[in-house]
């Protein structure tokens, strides 16, 4: 059933670890346009694991789309050049035969490359961990129901709250900047009645930290929203910005 | 040896978990803080856990290899979270949660179990809610439900075709809540390789740095481990290319039991196979069988495009078969009927796939409501096969999924092992022989949430604060082991791949202990298993080294842990002579092809003992029905 292979020069970024020097080393591949890009990898890698090189280190997991460890910068865009999707998600038949592919990793000041093509990204969860969050316990909240929200707010928070962390964000953003990321979690809480509380408190910590680890500011070029995966709108970015501004009026903890 | 004591509560089983709540030792707020607690694995049994633990005042270190806590695998999970609530006044209640559990598991769960986990069902939605998990509502501003198999009332909680991926995110806010106040210490990319017992009581792990290749050691007072299933064993499952055993199987070769290996489910909405490169298979939300209708030709071989097959030459074998149920029997049912038609011939174009129509669905409610409800499921299947679902049927077939099995736990989900816990898929206890959708995200927040934070005071209250050295000698002796290993692997320098060879296992798997199972093949299996894993071991290649980054390092450590557990599997499914959810043994069946199941003999659970390669020792655990009458599960 397999449909006629693809054959394809790739040009991918090979580095040791993160204080060596990286450089592309080219590769040529035959593959099924049936096969996803990370299954052409996987490929590659039996290949050169069988000469007793070292495989390509690349991350991915659920290779659903959904868990965001994926991410490679292929042509030039972050996951590739079809919209809204991740990597693992992208399939062979968007190639053509005969075609030279450039394969790199995300690239950002505070996503530091940590071999090949696996970069870290701990930088997100530091900031998820200055306020990101609802601050109840386990147990003793009221009924699921007692708390109604309105459809269309339910919905706008869920479009937010679907962002996959993969970091396409900063890598696709001249400045690196981490806003579109920062911004869908402050207006995901934002939204709804549980983060009220917390809301102003919560947005000017998150933003302190983002600024503190190197992500850069938002000029609105709105490439970020371009390559997201999942569509996260730049309009959560305005919000965001909104109740910084706002936090600078209401909150107690303001620091000039 | 250790007698397998569930330590089941006496009492009604309404009271059970209520009274033993009541009767279970406390630790004192002050007192909390001199304790230590592992936490492996942050899917939703672990990061709930972790979270629910330090905002109790332990001191908590939880273990991811992943680079975040929130890629665990629990954030694939698409279609729901089941709850008693009875929101939708459809005669739902507690205790049909927990019928329609203990039945959909086939009679092989342990009844108390699955009873507690219907009583909190409720307040998992509640404390979801409470953190902002942006649950579908309806226009009344009130939570939305759907159906899902197994169960004739709709407790289904969704968060669009998202659902895992919003109550994770749920669960790791709890946990990073805790590490921003200091609680609970996370530690990235670290793999568990090992577990460490002092004095028959779990004391500490032995992992492997990522990043660097460094063996760590650290010790606690308690350890928890919440990692996931083994799926992965068929090398093509619905599982993450990361999921692993060797967690459980490491701690199973230390002394815990590892019960009912044989227990896997295979899910019946996947995408078929493309070739072979393929890297693992993509899980279709059963939810989709809400409105799809699974059909085949009643032709073999038929070569016709769907749209040309008439209506009355279809046979929607679903429907037919079980019309009470129709298109959502339970998983292991469809699974089987699926397999069925296609070994007649009858699957799509003669090949190992079946239709999941949605004609009729957008004929009755419009393209715009079947696009809200499914969109970015129809969406997925349209990036990886290049058609469009809304024009031409989906293409479906089984695969592996989900394992009921696991470590074998009591009550209070500890193993026979003292201080070692084990939440979520990692253990064997609610879903019995067979797991209803949208039960395994309750399972693991039930767990994580609503279970350990009591167990595990009960058992701290009786521990002493003193917390033992990573100096001591057997955590040296173990780091010594799991080092020897790593060198070991890399010193083989063979012909063949780790994917290579864990492809081979993952056929012999398929083939003999996939969805038909019969004495012949399993015994043949045990004996390719064997002959694979000695080729393993002298001709594996493993290039690069241990003291940096080795992603070919990490996956074959995980393989030989597949190896011995693949034997294990098949061992149990040869000793279980009886057909019993994902349990199918050829040999025991109706006329009708139906499971038949063996309640005289076979109603315990299957703990098996290492005791040394290749060999195990069998202790069971009789499963009494008090409540729920056991009956032959019939869906039709």
């Amino acid at each position: 059933m397999e449909a006629k292979k693809l054959n394809l020069t790739l040009n991918i970024w090979r580095q040791k670890n993160s204080k060596s020097v990286g450089s592309f080393a080219e590769y040529k591949v035959q593959v099924s346009p049936d096969a996803s890009f990370l299954e052409m990898l996987d490929e590659l890698n039996n290949t050169l694991e069988l000469k007793g090189e070292e495989a390509v280190h690349f991350e991915s997991d659920c290779r659903e789309g959904i868990c965001g460890t994926c991410g490679l910068v292929i042509n030039g865009h972050a996951h590739g050049p079809l919209p809204k999707i991740a990597t693992c998600q992208l399939h062979m038949r968007n190639f053509k035969d005969g075609e030279t592919i450039w394969v790199e990793p995300f690239r950002a000041k505070a996503f530091p490359v940590i071999k090949d093509l696996m970069v870290d990204r701990s930088g997100f969860d530091k900031i998820l961990q200055a306020g990101g969050y609802v601050s109840i316990n386990t147990g003793g909240v009221p009924d699921g129901n007692a708390i109604p929200i309105k459809k269309e707010i339910s919905s706008l928070a869920m479009d937010a709250a679907a962002c996959i962390g993969c970091g396409a964000c900063v890598a696709s953003c001249k400045n690196a900047s981490a806003m579109l990321f920062v911004s869908a979690k402050v207006s995901q809480y934002a939204l709804l009645p549980q983060g009220q509380p917390e809301r102003y408190r919560r947005v000017e910590r998150m933003v302190k930290v983002m600024d503190d680890l190197g992500f850069g500011s938002c000029t609105n070029t709105y490439a970020c929203e371009a390559e997201c995966p999942k569509g996260i709108s730049v309009t959560n970015i305005a919000r965001m910005n909104r109740d910084f501004m706002m936090a600078k009026i209401k909150s107690k903890e303001v620091e000039v | 040896m250790a007698k397998l004591d569930s330590k089941v509560p006496e009492g009604n089983i309404a009271e059970k978990w209520t009274n033993h709540k009541f009767n279970m030792k406390l630790v004192n707020p002050a007192n909390k803080r001199k304790y230590d607690i592992i936490v492996v694995g942050t899917g939703l049994a672990g990061a709930s856990a972790a979270a629910s633990l330090g905002e109790l005042g332990y001191n908590v270190k939880a273990f991811t290899f992943h680079d975040s806590a929130r890629r665990a695998h629990s954030i694939s999970a698409q279609g729901g979270i089941n709850a008693s609530k009875n929101y939708q006044n459809d005669g739902d209640s507690t205790y049909r949660l927990f019928y329609d559990t203990v039945k959909g598991g086939d009679f092989r769960a342990r009844e108390a179990n699955v009873h507690r986990l219907a009583e909190v069902s409720g307040n998992i939605i509640d404390q979801c809610v409470a953190q902002g998990v942006p649950f579908a509502r309806d226009y009344g501003g009130l939570l939305d439900n759907r159906s899902f198999g197994g169960a004739q009332v709709s407790r289904t909680f969704y968060a669009r075709g998202q659902t895992g991926q919003q109550l994770l995110l749920g669960a790791v806010s709890a946990l990073n809540r805790q590490v921003d106040k200091g609680s609970v210490k996370l530690y990235l990319r670290r793999e568990m390789l090992d577990v460490v017992i002092i004095d028959g009581a779990a004391k500490g792990i032995v992992v492997r740095n990522l990043i660097t290749g460094e063996i760590e050691k650290y010790s606690a007072h308690a350890v928890v481990l919440a990692t996931g299933g083994y799926s992965n064993v068929f090398f093509l499952s619905t599982n993450a290319m990361n999921c692993n055993a060797t967690a459980i199987w490491r701690a199973h070769k230390r002394g815990a039991y590892f019960a009912n290996p044989c227990f896997t489910q295979i899910h019946p909405t996947c995408l078929p196979l493309h070739g072979e490169s393929q890297s693992k298979l993509t899980l279709m939300s059963e939810s989709l069988r809400n409105d799809g209708r699974v059909w085949v030709s009643k032709k073999k071989a038929d070569m016709r495009n769907p749209a040309d097959i008439p209506e009355d030459e279809r046979d929607y074998y679903l429907e037919r078969k079980y019309p009470s149920f129709g298109n959502l029997a339970p998983r292991d049912i469809s699974s089987r009927a699926a397999k069925e038609v296609c070994d007649e011939g009858r699957g799509v174009k003669g090949g190992d796939a079946v239709y999941l129509d949605f004609k009729d669905a957008i004929n009755r409610l419009g393209q715009k409501v079947i696009e809200e409800r499914y969109g970015n499921l129809f969406e997925i299947y349209e990036t990886i096969t290049g058609e469009n679902p809304y024009k031409s049927p989906m293409m479906i077939y089984p695969a592996p999924h989900y394992t009921m099995g696991g470590l074998w736990v009591d009550y209070n989900l500890m193993s026979n092992v003292p201080g070692l816990f084990v939440l979520g898929e990692a253990n064997f206890s609610d879903h019995g022989a067979n797991r209803l959708g949208a039960s395994a995200l309750m399972q693991g927040l039930a767990d994580g949430y609503f279970v350990i934070p009591y167990t595990m005071g009960n058992y701290l209250a009786g521990d002493k604060p003193t917390l033992v050295k990573t100096d001591h000698p057997e955590f040296e002796k173990v780091a010594k082991e799991v080092k020897d290993l790593t060198n070991k692997l890399l010193s083989i320098k063979g012909k063949r791949t780790v994917d290579d060879l864990h492809k081979q296992l993952g056929r012999i798997m398929w083939d003999n202990v996939g969805m038909g199972r019969n004495e012949a093949g399993l015994k043949k299996t045990i004996e390719q298993i064997r002959q694979v894993k000695e080729e393993f071991w002298k001709n594996v290649t493993i290039p690069g080294s241990g003291a940096d980054v080795n992603q070919t390092l990490e996956r074959a450590g995980r393989l030989v842990d597949y190896f011995e557990l693949g034997e294990l599997m098949a061992l149990d499914a040869l000793d279980r002579k009886e057909s019993c959810g994902g349990h199918f043994r050829e040999e025991y069946q109706f006329e009708d092809g139906e499971a038949k199941r063996d309640d005289e003999n076979y109603s315990y659970v299957a703990a098996w003992e290492f005791a040394g390669e290749n060999k195990w020792n069998l202790h069971k655990e009789e499963l009494k029905y008090e409540y729920v009458k056991q009956a032959i599960r019939s869906y039709k």
